[in-house]
């Protein structure tokens, strides 16, 4: 039990040792690597469910901690959960097994290369949650981009090459910086450990705003946040539809954690001080790319564009800093994982049938894919925040918690969910209504067995979170609690006179 | 008294009496020996290597101080050594198989490593001048070995050309220093450069000794033989020019500045940071264009050379500590990666353009997934071993409050980032080109695991580097 973190963060890479290991020719090697990477992503869910079942959603403190000698130098390894993160280990492993049955047909070619990238990614996806010290995370954080690269440049579209250099460039531009604020901050406080750092985050006032920024730079551009969130259309574009799933669905949301975990509580002045700075970058990217997504020609360009925009509503809400603003941030957060990833895997079921995501491709899918029609309306719906869907929770909560803080936003934020309701209604109506006019389309087959295997938990999901959010908010509550907390305790003291200061200024 | 200077410097009259020896025996056997005179050469490096290990007396200091042993140097000592063994192994069949097999290689390789020796634990300028030259001269020849090549004739010469430029540079500053302070010794100048308001004559010495210096470490604006040396040598003696000479220049430099000039921190610390600032932008940016995996090596070899010289920029332990662990993890790295070169191989000819390594990823996974490991790591991403050593670097330069050259670096990285990553993408995107030969050789092979285990597993027991290069450095800046 004591090492259950690091067994949930390396089993993938166990998994992805026998895919490594086991020998035969081309069609029995992708046989197994298919069935090795779905047993043990499954396998890991089981762990991370364990996980959450014996999480103590009354405690903020962090659980499950696993502490080992590493760099040398109060660099450790030090692995621990508390209410924010352990969910998000519990959504990545959850849909690590979609991925894998999405790509069961679809990937053809280097089957077994590809099973153990998704295997490393997991690995390194749920150690950025579960690190507890800032250099590990900072390992886990940027060798995610290893794998995605190969997962964007190899299996992906016409224009792969393109995209997984801007992908790869974009992020990897916004972390060194955050690098070298880690650096500064273990010089200064004498530990990397997130821990320790968050019981004393008292850096000074002044070096706040660059530490701040050197963090936003990183986690901005992961969100992404407006305007450095071009590379995420291309991404998702070009990426297989397991890649976009995992990118809507974990990557995004590394952003959102990093604001929750390091940002709020250890910069708190500095944070306090840029709250405005992000509400307009949020209301931007929640009102432009909206409009942006009803021009849209490509399905996945129009969902990658709606996740931008939602993950608008995720950094409004966090940086209210009211309970309810940060607690929808982060069960937004958690909604849109699921329901873009599903969204995605809906596009990557007609797209596997027609080979083609041009919205003005399809029309009338109604009537060939019934089933599919109806998984789609849920999810769309939830796209746009209908109650009883998951949506619906994240994006009241997080205006709700913007109202408390500033009127004006909050009304912005709800042109969004209009906007949202328009685009994502305009593209169910283009491709699933209409006539069935399209000679290509006469013969489109609905959900195989597999599909409504990998459609079916998903709806569920959607629709439990959406009439029973307090699964989520019993395991989240303390630790928010805390968080605002500690970000009060910050500011207070950033602002108290110095009795130092004081002293100088004595004869 | 000299009986125990002499067993101070057993390590280096090891290397040079088993280069005499070798040379002799391979003068009377002429070609049939080269198989052995290589074997020979690794064992007389073993032996120098047990020597520095466990030194048979515990003198610091030899003949009068101009010669010291230090942990520093040792860590030092140890990784030339290092360096020189992998390029004779990475040599053998190579040469063996292009028509190179000449007992001279092995010995001018245990000659220039020698001088290496002697570089490191020099203590005054008339040592460190000696031990650079006896290198160099070697080195030179190293260049122009295939002698029937234009191209390395070609490289050859200009290292040659530019080397004496650089040399001649360096001896006129050793000389202004000397005139300036009345001595050669590291410990005397120390004391003259500590005086309030420093010696401009002296700090002309100090710049143009800094100029010979960066030279050696091909760093910018000295750096333009090295594309060209780097792709006219034959590729093992690019994989050696490339691992111990850049150790023991850089050694060379860090102790030259450190011991000799502590006084004059804030004279040669500016110089430093403008030349790291430039060799890293100009390594990165010019490597971009290159279509030679040689070329781009080189090009490679200046910019990591400008993250070591931010360590030295930094003027502290911590510095000393990050360039320490900064060259260890890039000659592994640079073995590994000159180990990849030597197999792109097609029909016996060697291939060098990039494009050569399209597809390998299908041909050859594994290859391909050691030299993706090598690239990654040189361009400083985790989880490989590269990013602690630019971690390290980076950390010494924030604690010297080097904001803005620590930024301009970490730029650059993801600049440099593009370029390696290019490998990368050529190797596992792209529609394989005609497969390699097989057949890497034995030795090849083993350099190559070995050097991938390094890179791959150094994330998980990282410490004993970092503690053996922390105590060298403490050894130097207590």
């Amino acid at each position: 039990m004591s090492h259950i973190l690091s067994i949930v963060t390396f089993l993938p890479l166990v998994g992805a040792l026998f895919i490594l290991l086991a020998r035969g020719d081309t069609a029995s090697a992708a046989r197994t690597a298919r069935w090795v990477a779905l047993i043990t992503t499954l396998a890991n869910l089981a762990v991370a469910i364990l996980i959450w079942t014996k999480f103590d959603g009354a405690s903020a403190a962090f659980q499950f901690v696993e502490r080992a000698q590493w760099l040398g130098g109060n660099i450790d390894y030090h692995l621990g959960v508390d209410g924010i993160s352990v969910l998000f280990i519990v959504l990545t492993a959850g849909l690590m097994p979609f991925c894998i049955l999405a790509s069961w047909k679809s990937i053809e070619t280097r089957v077994p290369e590809y099973m153990i990238a998704f295997l490393a990614l997991e690995t390194l996806m749920i150690g950025v949650f579960s690190a507890l010290d800032l250099v590990l995370f900072y390992v886990f954080f940027e060798g995610g981009l290893i794998p995605m690269f190969l997962i964007i440049g190899v299996w992906g579209g016409k224009r792969r090459v393109y995209a997984s250099f801007k992908f790869f460039l974009y992020t990897l531009l916004g972390s060194v910086l955050m690098l070298l604020a880690i650096i500064w901050m273990y010089l200064y406080a004498g530990t990397t450990d997130i821990e320790a750092l968050l019981a004393h985050p008292h850096f000074p006032v002044a070096m706040q705003g660059f530490l701040w920024f050197a963090f936003f730079a990183s986690f901005a551009v992961k969100m992404p946040m407006w305007p450095v969130h071009t590379w995420l259309p291309d991404a998702h574009v070009e990426a297989p539809t397991a890649g976009s799933v995992i990118l809507a669905g974990i990557l995004l949301k590394m952003g959102g954690y990093g604001f929750l975990r390091f940002s709020l509580p250890m910069f708190a002045s500095a944070s306090a001080q840029f709250t405005p700075f992000i509400f307009v970058l949020s209301i931007m990217a929640i009102i432009y790319t909206s409009f942006v997504a009803l021009a849209q020609e490509d399905m996945k360009k129009l969902i990658a564009y709606s996740s931008v925009a939602h993950m608008g509503f995720v950094t409004m809400g966090i940086f209210t800093l009211t309970h309810q603003g940060v607690e929808g941030g982060i069960y937004q957060m958690l909604s849109h994982g699921v329901v873009s990833g599903a969204l995605f895997l809906c596009v990557g079921v007609i797209y596997d049938r027609m080979h083609t995501r041009e919205i003005a491709a399809y029309g009338g899918l109604a009537a060939r894919m019934p089933i599919y029609a109806a998984c789609f309306m849920v999810f769309t719906l939830a796209n746009v925040g209908l109650p009883g869907t998951g949506g619906f929770v994240g994006e009241f909560l997080t205006m709700l918690g913007a109202f408390l803080v500033n009127t004006w936003v909050a009304i912005f934020a709800a042109t969004g969910v209009i906007l949202s309701a328009a685009y994502m209604l305009y593209l169910y109506w283009r491709v699933i209504f209409g006539k069935l006019v399209k000679p290509s389309l006469m013969a489109i087959q609905d959900l195989s067995l597999r599909e409504i295997a990998i459609l079916a938990p998903l709806v569920a999901a959607t629709l439990v979170m959406g009439v029973y959010p307090n699964f989520v908010f019993k395991v989240t509550g303390a630790s928010v609690e805390h968080l605002i907390a500690q970000n009060k305790v910050a500011l207070a003291y950033d602002r108290a006179p110095k009795p130092t200061a004081v002293a100088e200024r004595a004869p | 008294m000299i009986a125990t200077d002499i067993a101070t410097l057993l390590p280096e009259l090891i290397l040079a009496g088993g280069a005499m020896v070798l040379l002799l025996f391979g003068a009377l056997r002429g070609e049939k020996g080269v198989a052995l005179v290589s074997m020979v050469a690794v064992i007389v490096l073993a032996a120098a290597a047990w020597f520095v290990i466990s030194p048979v007396n515990a003198q610091a200091h030899a003949f009068g101080g101009a010669f010291v042993v230090d942990d520093f140097g040792r860590f030092a000592k140890l990784l030339i050594l290092l360096g020189s063994a992998l390029a004779l192994e990475l040599a053998e069949d190579f040469l063996e198989s292009q028509g190179l097999a000449k007992f001279e290689f092995p010995v001018l390789v245990l000659l220039a490593t020698t001088g290496m020796m002697l570089m490191v634990s020099a203590s005054s300028f008339i040592a460190l001048y000696m031990g650079l030259e006896l290198q160099s001269l070697a080195l030179y020849v190293l260049a122009a070995f295939n002698r029937d090549s234009l191209r390395s004739t070609e490289a050859g010469l200009k290292y040659f050309v530019l080397g004496a430029l650089s040399s001649g540079m360096m001896l006129y500053g050793i000389s202004l220093i000397y005139g300036f302070t009345g001595s050669v010794d590291f410990a005397t100048v120390a004391q003259a450069a500590t005086k309030p308001g420093v010696n401009i004559g002296l700090i002309f010495g100090l710049v143009f000794l800094i100029s010979g210096l960066a030279f050696k470490v091909s760093a910018v604006p000295f750096h333009m033989w090295t594309p060209d040396v780097y792709e006219g040598a034959p590729t093992p003696i690019t994989a050696f020019l490339s691992m111990s000479p850049k150790v023991a220049a850089m050694i060379l430099f860090l102790r030259a500045m450190l011991v000799a000039f502590p006084g004059a921190f804030h004279q040669w610390q500016q110089i430093v940071v403008v030349i790291s600032v430039l060799s890293m932008a100009l390594g990165a940016v010019a490597a971009i264009g290159q279509s030679n995996i040689k070329r781009l090596m080189a090009y490679s070899s200046i910019g990591h050379m400008g993250y070591a010289l931010l360590g030295l920029a930094a003027g502290t332990s911590a510095g000393v500590e990050g360039v320490l662990i900064y060259l260890f993890v890039y000659v592994i790295t640079n073995a590994g990666v000159f180990a990849c070169i030597l197999a792109m191989r097609r029909d016996g000819e060697q291939v060098e353009t990039i494009a050569d390594l399209a597809g390998l990823a299908r041909s050859r996974p594994w290859l391909a997934f050691a030299l993706m490991m090598f690239m990654i790591s040189l361009s400083g991403i985790p989880p490989f071993a590269g990013f602690f050593a630019k971690f390290y670097i980076f950390m010494a330069a924030i604690q010297a409050h080097l904001y803005i050259p620590a930024i301009l670096g970490v730029v650059a990285s993801v600049v440099g980032a593009f370029y390696y990553w290019r490998v990368f993408k050529i190797m596992y995107f792209d529609e394989p080109a005609p497969a390699f030969d097989p057949d890497l050789g034995g030795r090849v092979r083993a350099i190559l695991v070995g050097a991938g285990a390094f890179t791959l597993f150094f994330i998980v027991y990282p410490a004993p580097l970092v503690m053996v290069a922390q105590g060298a450095a403490h050894a130097l800046l207590p």
